[in-house]
């Protein structure tokens, strides 16, 4: 079982994805802003980060910039609303493993997740 | 002490030695010729008595002076004052015959010199015609140009070389007025004048680089080069501007050169295109990214639906988020509808127009289409409206045309007012029992007739594109009952009413231009070494509540006109009330004339005096007898935040440097010596105005002089003795 953080302040989106990665097998814990999601990387153990470009108090590519020199081995998948070339290149630069660009394929999400911890 | 004060003394002096060397010769004489016995009873009579003589010796110097301070009145002062009376009227500064007091020859001296002076004055005046038979033909086209400036529908500045503003139009002061941060207290004037810098509003680097770029094309041979840039002003308002160069002429072929003595800008204030357009982008951006969390936050939903071991509880939940998306996206369609459908209203070219002048316009068409009777209602107060007036007016006669038929109403009042931020323009007419049947709403969705044939709008679509609306209204006045179609209508940001005057007659459109101005000035040139005619001056007058402002004497009006080129430029005025925020003195009232109705609810110094100081920018402040209002200036200028540190020149100082044998320098003497008529005296703007007057009658005198720069003429007028009176 792999532990893996949904960080989103959309409740909407959250919904599907934490039951998505349950029924995956995986534990699941959710952050519904930047500064949370750093506290939550810190604090545990993950696997994988499912995060959210745009969030309050502290946006995805900032937390992206700021757990990325510690934690080399994380995965992070970022989820993203903003289509234009230039922002999935800023989140390949500052090192996500993965831009997903909204909307997605659940099918094709979890397909994705099952990769990256194998 | 004066110059002849100390004569009368130095003469009365020498005549009392001359008198004590007499007795001296006397004495020896006596001494001389006297047999020694009688010269010692004489010395033995007179010996105790040497003080008596003394006294009658000093007593005797009293008639002397009197009769010597008469004299030199008389051939002294009074030949000193013709010399000063003669030249004001050969300078050509005054043409009323000369009244000579002083001596019987001296007044024999009138008529030849009047003579004289007449011949001379016939001269010049023919001179004069001569010349101005000469420059007629150039004045026709400049005010032609002037004119066709002025009708221009887009902002014109034309500047020389050093920014300096030789002509605008209408267009750009009242554009200038918006971007003035002191609008309602200077009316822009600080921004936009003859002889301002342009540099106030825009930025001069930008400025030399439009310059620069249209030189270069020049240079390459372009025929007409243009630069066009956006900027942003101080007070936050984005203007583009396009650049096309002024070239110098070939004096000797009269063919334009390459080389560049000005530019004209053309100015478009583009702040709401651009909110405009930065409000599309919002939406559209708000459409995409919020449509693509919605899309996804759906289709994710949905895809977890399909999962067939999903709970009832899970079901539940996501169904709701499917609702409360779609909902959303509906949401923001619709906003986008409505803002689009602003945007696309905003293309109509609605433009402003007083309100009263649409309802003159609306009467006149209703009378001669339909033969009703229009009476006119409450447009006394200037209400300004955006709209397009054609449609609007083809609307208002095709009501009032269906009114009479239908409704059987020969009498019908125009009336218009404001409402919530709305203008409300009511067709009201009586009823009674002869009134045919009740009008229709649905008479706004019929085409418009105008002129016998339908046209392919109705009354709804002329209201849509006014954003406005209709109804029918009916409304009781005391035992009588009125019925009327209300018109919503947009408001416009009020404008300043321009006088009919700006556009019909020429001698009031020069003031917009000075091409004087393109002559090459140099800058660098330090201000004190500047002559007086190639300075800017601002003639200021301040009314207050009293004569001691250290007392607690307050300002109650500030009056100035500027001068610029030699020329006063009274459009460019500053007149302004000031709430001194205290009583004003019953004394004082008579003299200026200003009541404490009259500066309440005006604003206060704190407010005015930062827009005076904007006013006065690069400026030399004259005022007659300036320590007293520059001390008033200057007691306020801490609290207000400025430093009134100009060049100070006083009016009074320089007659006395020019006039110095006349008794008197106030303004009221010195305008009746120049032959100036006083309007307005004792309000601050004909104070300002009629020192004006005299400041520009006093240049040429003051070069004949030899003071010729403005430090010339500081130093010359502290020199003076009323110089030392203090505030």
């Amino acid at each position: 079982m792999k532990k893996i953080l949904i960080a989103d302040d959309e409740p909407n989106i959250v919904i599907s994805l934490e039951y998505l990665m349950q029924r995956e097998g995986h534990e699941v814990l959710v952050a519904r802003d930047g500064e949370e999601a750093l506290e939550m990387i810190s604090e545990h153990e993950l696997d994988l980060v499912l995060l959210d470009a745009m969030m309050p108090k502290k946006s995805g590519f900032e937390v992206l910039q700021a757990v990325r020199a510690e934690h080399p081995d994380l995965k992070i998948i970022m989820l993203t609303a903003k289509g234009r070339d230039t922002d999935i290149a800023k989140g390949q630069a500052l090192g996500a493993d993965a831009y997903v660009v909204k909307p997605f394929s659940t099918r094709k999400l979890a397909e994705q997740v099952r990769q990256m911890l194998d | 002490m004066r110059r002849l004060e100390w004569r009368l003394l130095i003469g009365v002096a020498v005549v009392g030695l001359a008198c004590l060397a007499w007795l001296f010769i006397a004495a020896l004489m006596l001494w001389a010729v006297l047999p020694e016995q009688n010269w010692s009873a004489l010395t033995e009579a007179l010996g105790n008595r040497a003080g008596l003589l003394i006294m009658l010796w000093a007593f005797s110097l009293l008639p002397i002076s009197a009769a010597l301070r008469y004299l030199i009145d008389l051939y002294v002062r009074a030949p000193a004052r013709l010399a000063e009376d003669i030249r004001l009227r050969t300078d050509g500064e005054v043409s009323q015959p000369l009244n000579i007091q002083g001596s019987r020859e001296m007044e024999q001296l009138a008529e030849p010199i009047n003579e004289l002076l007449k011949r001379h004055e016939q001269l010049r005046s023919e001179m004069d015609e001569r010349i101005r038979q000469a420059s007629r033909q150039t004045e026709l086209e400049k005010n032609r140009l002037a004119a066709l400036m002025s009708e221009l529908d887009r902002s014109v500045v034309v500047c020389n070389l050093d920014g300096r503003i030789l002509l605008y139009n209408q267009r750009a002061r009242l554009q200038f007025k918006r971007l003035s941060q002191a609008a309602q207290v200077t009316g822009g004037s600080e921004l936009i004048g003859l002889g301002r810098s342009i540099y106030t509003v825009l930025d001069r680097q930008l400025v030399a680089h439009a310059v620069e770029n249209v030189q270069r094309r020049l240079a390459r041979g372009a025929a007409s080069p243009s630069a066009q840039f956006v900027t942003a002003t101080a007070s936050g308002k984005l203007l583009r501007i396009q650049m096309s160069p002024v070239r110098s002429v070939d004096p000797e072929s009269g063919s334009s050169t390459t080389n560049l003595n000005g530019f004209v800008l053309l100015i478009e204030n583009i702040t709401h295109e651009m909110q405009a357009d930065a409000e599309k982008d919002r939406l559209l951006k708000d459409l995409t990214e919020g449509s693509r969390s919605a899309l996804a936050n759906t289709r994710a939903a949905v895809e977890i639906l399909e999962d067939p071991d999903i709970n009832e509880a899970m079901r539940e939940r996501l169904l709701g988020v499917i609702r409360e998306e779609i909902q959303g996206l509906s949401q923001r369609l619709d906003e986008l509808r409505q803002s689009s459908s602003d945007a696309w209203r905003s293309r109509w070219p609605l433009e402003d127009m007083l309100g009263s002048d649409l309802i003159e316009a609306a009467v006149g068409r209703i009378e001669a289409e339909s033969g009703i009777e229009v009476a006119r209602e409450g447009d006394d107060e200037p209400i300004w409206l955006r709209l397009e007036s054609y449609s609007l007016l083809q609307a208002l006669t095709h009501l009032a045309g269906k009114l009479d038929p239908v409704c059987g109403i020969r009498n019908l009042t125009l009336r218009l007012s404001t409402h919530e931020g709305r203008a409300r323009l009511d067709l009201v007419w009586p009823i009674s029992e002869e009134s045919g049947e009740k009008p229709d709403l649905s008479w706004e969705n019929e085409p418009i007739i105008s002129g016998g044939e339908a046209m392919a709008m109705s009354l709804r679509d002329v209201l849509d594109r006014h954003s406005g609306e209709c109804w029918i209204e009916e409304e009781c006045q005391g035992e009588k009952t009125r019925r009327c179609f209300r018109l919503l209508l947009p408001l416009a940001t009020p404008q300043e009413e321009q006088p009919a005057s700006t556009f019909q007659h020429h001698e009031d459109r020069p003031e917009f231009y000075d091409f004087d101005l393109f002559r090459p000035t140099e800058r660098t040139r330090a201000q004190e070494d500047s002559r007086l005619r190639d300075l800017g001056f601002t003639v200021f007058d301040t009314e207050t509540t009293g004569l001691n402002p250290a007392g607690g004497d307050q300002i109650i009006q500030i009056g100035a006109v500027r001068i610029v080129n030699g020329k006063i430029l009274k459009r460019e005025s500053f007149d302004q009330l000031v709430n001194p925020q205290r009583k004003i003195p019953e004394a004082g009232i008579p003299i200026h004339g200003i009541t404490d109705e009259m500066v309440r609810g005006q604003p206060a110094i704190e407010e005015v005096l930062p827009a005076f100081h904007a006013f006065c920018t690069d400026s030399v402040l004259v005022a007659h007898n300036a320590a007293f209002d520059m001390r008033c200036l200057e007691l306020k200028q801490d609290a207000c935040g400025v430093v009134f540190d100009h060049p100070v020149l006083d009016t009074l100082l320089l007659s006395a440097v020019v006039h110095e044998n006349q008794n008197t320098h106030n303004l009221d003497d010195i305008a009746e010596r120049f032959g100036l008529t006083i309007i307005g005296r004792h309000t601050a703007i004909g104070d300002a105005l009629v020192t004006a007057e005299i400041f520009q009658k006093l240049i040429p005198l003051l070069e004949d002089r030899g003071i010729h720069t403005l430090g010339e003429a500081l130093k010359a007028s502290r020199k003076t003795w009323y110089a030392r009176v203090k505030y």
